[in-house]
């Protein structure tokens, strides 16, 4: 009983960090129909600014305040400069540009930083079964979920946003930059992938640190269903969860295969994620 | 002595790739008409809307609105003009509540209060939509659809409205309906208006004047009324 | 209506000018597929066979390596490139296909080299029906989810059956080499190049005289338009199946080859990075020609070794090293898409269009 519970609490704040990437994910989806393999990548590069920053300065919310800025740029410029050249284009053009894109950072941090691990530190303490980093990842994790909903659902900037995510040319009628509200929706998301890689990582960061996580946020965000933000929250802590008791019961190495169960499982059931709307694909 | 027209095209021409979809369109708008843009299926209709609201780039002429040059500005400047275009099928967005398709229309307006004003205005022209107001907007009706897309458009308080087809798919009775609003609006707003019809007898019963498209090209220009009674015109162009 | 055209024919629309005296291209254009294609892969053999009698053992290396990738490639291009569904977990089948090799010659040491490719094709083939079966009804970004979870997932059970599998350190083992009656004339690594060539062309050959026939033309109405192709009477589901199932063969196939060749089956060896790599050599090949495969793998394997040169000349810092194939991969990979996406084959096939213009 003992083990379920501190299985469940592991759960949930891993859970957490699964949904923060999850819902940075399907916040560009929205927007722009793409999922960003690059994601990772953005968050990586914004940890090891963190890291560098926290270094010079001693200061860990410092390097955490840097990794937010860090994403939030890096957002912005690629979907300037990456995404909107193959707007228009194939799925697999974005899916490769964003791909080439993790590639190209992931090789550059292994070039400044080297591929070997880095010590990294907890945000709070870390010791005992529900550590103060693990409110930390919830809370804030539970917070920026509250922040987006207000934003899209209470904010003309949020109103702007989904317009142009879902009908662009409609929203130019009404006077919306679509452009800037796709670039608004890359940065808003990478901010949140950010936060994610700042939780994720601890105790030790290095080049590929953040793939597993990765994986398992494709995974809750694809179960949730991509168009979702509800769903990817929900999804997160969904494979959070199971996880955490797949990998307690019956071995850790079983997590990844896990993951894919549990994909393969809720997609043939619902192949667009437990909370897609039923929607007419186009003929 | 005549005022000057709100809206003045001259020599507008667009191209898809190698299809020249308007060929040297020239047609001046008086100010308070309100007029229709006739022609069959492919004459350029469309696209003529969508060169004047700036979704389709103009590869020569000029559109003056009210004396002032938009032939280059971004489609979402247009609005700021005093512009305002009603796609063909409305361009409604399911996704969003009747509520945020009206505030969305208003938004490049600042001052809250006053788009609280103009929303409160625009449900008074069309009842149905002020029951519906919270309801998503995929849950309306082709012709709530249509008024939504309409008083989305409105809450722009637009100098110039730009219609395309607002009875496509309409029962007869609510293309009426949508017409005789269009005649109030006219009167009640200093509303100019453009409307692209295929179906020329209703257009012409409720305009003040008419342009027959053709290829690309103007082919005919007069009063309503004359173009009704012209059965050589009606017989070649309109199919009626 | 769904287009059936056949795509490959595309760059043949100058043909007809020159109609009235055919040249040897028209005429070998001509030939049945059945005919065509293993003549041509008879003349690559001996072209690669004789490239092995001047290169040394790291050249016959590595020109065995860009067979195996070149099949795992094709096979990528029938699944993607033809029937447009987008799988980032190929790398998973190579896997699969490596153990495979390496458990059977550690414990069946007695059957042939052949017999033991073919039991990988069959294995890989059930895995391939057994995962394109789960994911048929998935489409676009979550299919690519899917899969990319299984190319991460798979190699984790090494670490499960540590007996068996050898855990993370791997299995390694030791084939047999040139036969006997062939020492002093080729070496053990020219054998063992000719041996994954000569796998890797009969599995091109299946492969594209598949895409050449109805189901290659399935797979690319499907591509176009899933729904229209649908109504024209292509079985989707049926159709998308096959084209799983035959290029994870493909991919297993190529899996064993490079167990074959490097003598080891790691599970390091087949990290996401891999499947992300081969879907990025087909990319830069070009997509939707089985040409750009070869395009795709000599750059997998030269980009690498150009970059050690490189960093060796330039005397680089370790960490920069390391990193740079991945980064010029990377780059290479963006400028593709956005600079010309057609890839390699088809900058090629440009290039080779204005010369042709020109004289």
């Amino acid at each position: 009983m003992d083990q379920f519970l501190n299985l469940t609490l592991n759960g949930l704040s891993s859970g957490a960090v699964y949904a923060a990437l999850a819902l940075s994910l399907v916040i560009i989806y929205q927007a722009t129909r793409v999922v960003n393999f690059a994601q990772p990548a953005l968050a990586l590069i914004s940890v090891y600014i963190a890291y560098a920053v926290s270094q010079a300065t001693g200061s860990y919310w410092l390097g955490f305040g840097a990794a937010l800025l860090t994403g939030l740029v890096l957002g912005a410029a690629t979907e300037r400069l990456l995404i909107r050249p193959v707007h228009g284009r194939s799925p697999l053009s974005a899916i490769i540009v964003t791909l080439g894109l993790l590639l190209v950072l992931q090789g550059l941090a292994g070039m400044v930083w080297s591929n070997e691990p880095h010590s990294f530190s907890y945000p709070l303490g870390f010791r005992g079964r529900f550590s103060a980093s693990d409110w930390f990842a919830l809370a804030s994790v539970g917070a920026v979920a509250l922040l987006l909903f207000g934003l899209y659902r209470l904010t003309p900037l949020g109103l702007r946003m989904r317009a142009a995510a879902f009908r662009p040319e409609a929203a130019r009628l009404s006077g919306v930059r679509v452009g800037l509200m796709l670039t608004t929706g890359w940065a808003i998301a990478s901010v949140i992938g950010a936060l994610a890689g700042m939780l994720a990582a601890p105790p030790f960061i290095f080049p590929n640190v953040l793939d597993a996580v990765f994986i398992y946020a494709i995974a809750a965000a694809v179960v949730g269903g991509l168009e979702n933000p509800f769903g990817a929250l929900v999804g997160g802590v969904l494979i959070g969860l199971c996880l955490s008791y797949v990998s307690g019961y019956a071995g850790p190495e079983l997590t990844t295969l896990a993951a894919l169960a549990i994909l393969v499982l809720v997609l043939s059931v619902r192949p667009d994620g437990l909370f897609s709307r039923p929607t007419a694909r186009k003929v | 002595m005549a005022e000057r027209p709100i809206l003045e095209v001259e020599g507008l021409t667009a191209r898809y790739g190698a299809v020249t979809a308007l060929n040297g369109v020239s047609m001046s708008v008086a100010r308070g008409g309100i007029c229709a843009v006739l022609g069959a299926n492919g004459a350029g209709k469309t696209t003529l809307l969508r060169t004047l609201s700036g979704l389709k780039r103009a590869d020569a002429g000029r559109i003056l609105l009210d004396g002032a040059d938009i032939t280059r500005i971004p489609a979402e400047r247009h609005v700021h003009h005093g512009l305002a275009h009603v796609p063909e099928g409305g361009g409604v967005i399911v996704e969003l509540s009747v509520e945020e398709n009206l505030r969305l229309g208003g938004l490049w307006r600042s001052g809250r209060r006053d788009r609280a004003r103009r929303m409160a205005e625009v449900l008074e022209l069309f009842p149905p939509l002020r029951e519906r107001v919270s309801r998503p907007a995929a849950t309306l009706s082709g012709g709530e659809r249509q008024m939504l897309a309409l008083g989305r458009a409105l809450m722009a308080r637009p100098r110039v409205l730009l219609l395309d087809e607002p009875s496509l798919g309409l029962a007869p009775l609510v293309t009426r309906q949508i017409m005789h609003l269009l005649l109030e609006l006219r009167a009640a707003q200093d509303l100019t208006v453009v409307l692209v019809e295929q179906n020329a007898r209703s257009a012409l019963s409720i305009t003040d004047h008419g342009f027959v498209l053709n290829q690309g090209e103007v082919v005919m220009e007069d009063s309503s009324r004359r173009l009704l009674a012209d059965d050589r015109m009606r017989h070649a162009y309109l199919g009626f | 209506m769904v287009s059936l055209r056949n795509h490959e024919s595309t760059g043949q629309g100058e043909q007809p000018r020159r109609a009235s005296a055919p040249s040897a291209a028209d005429r070998w254009r001509a030939l049945p597929a059945l005919v065509r294609f293993p003549l041509a892969a008879a003349a690559a053999f001996a072209a690669v066979l004789a490239l092995t009698f001047v290169t040394g053992p790291t050249g016959d290396l590595r020109i065995g390596s860009v067979g195996y990738y070149m099949l795992a490639i094709a096979g990528l291009q029938l699944l993607i490139g033809y029937s447009g569904q987008i799988s980032l977990g190929h790398g998973a089948f190579m896997f699969l296909g490596a153990y495979t090799m390496a458990l059977l010659v550690l414990h069946q040491p007695a059957l042939p080299l052949w017999l033991n490719m073919l039991i990988t094709v069959v294995l890989s083939c059930a895995a391939g029906v057994l995962v394109g079966a789960a994911t048929a009804r998935l489409h676009g970004p979550y299919l690519a989810g899917a899969t990319l979870a299984l190319a991460v997932g798979l190699p984790s059970v090494t670490v499960r059956f540590p007996e068996l599998l050898g855990g993370s350190n791997g299995l390694a083992f030791s084939t047999r080499g040139a036969p006997p009656a062939l020492a002093g004339v080729i070496t053990n690594t020219q054998w063992q190049a000719a041996a994954v060539w000569l796998t890797t062309l009969i599995g091109l050959v299946v492969l594209a005289t598949i895409s050449a026939g109805r189901l290659g033309r399935r797979m690319r109405a499907l591509r176009d338009d899933e729904s229209a192709a649908g109504l024209a009477g292509v079985p989707v589901g049926r159709t998308k199946v096959i084209a799983f199932v035959i290029s994870a063969g493909a991919g297993g196939l190529a899996g064993a080859c490079q167990a074959y060749l490097l003598g080891t089956a790691t599970p390091s060896s087949f990290t996401v990075t891999l499947s992300l790599s081969l879907l990025a050599a087909l990319v830069l090949g070009g997509l939707g020609s089985m040409w750009g495969a070869f395009f795709g793998a000599v750059a997998l394997v030269y980009v690498e070794v150009w970059g050690e040169d490189l960093a060796h000349a330039l005397s680089l810092d370790s960490n920069v090293a390391n990193n740079l194939p991945i980064v010029f991969f990377g780059v290479l990979l963006i400028l593709v898409i956005l600079v010309w996406p057609q890839g390699l084959h088809g900058m090629l096939r440009s290039l080779a269009g204005l010369v042709r213009r020109g004289r």
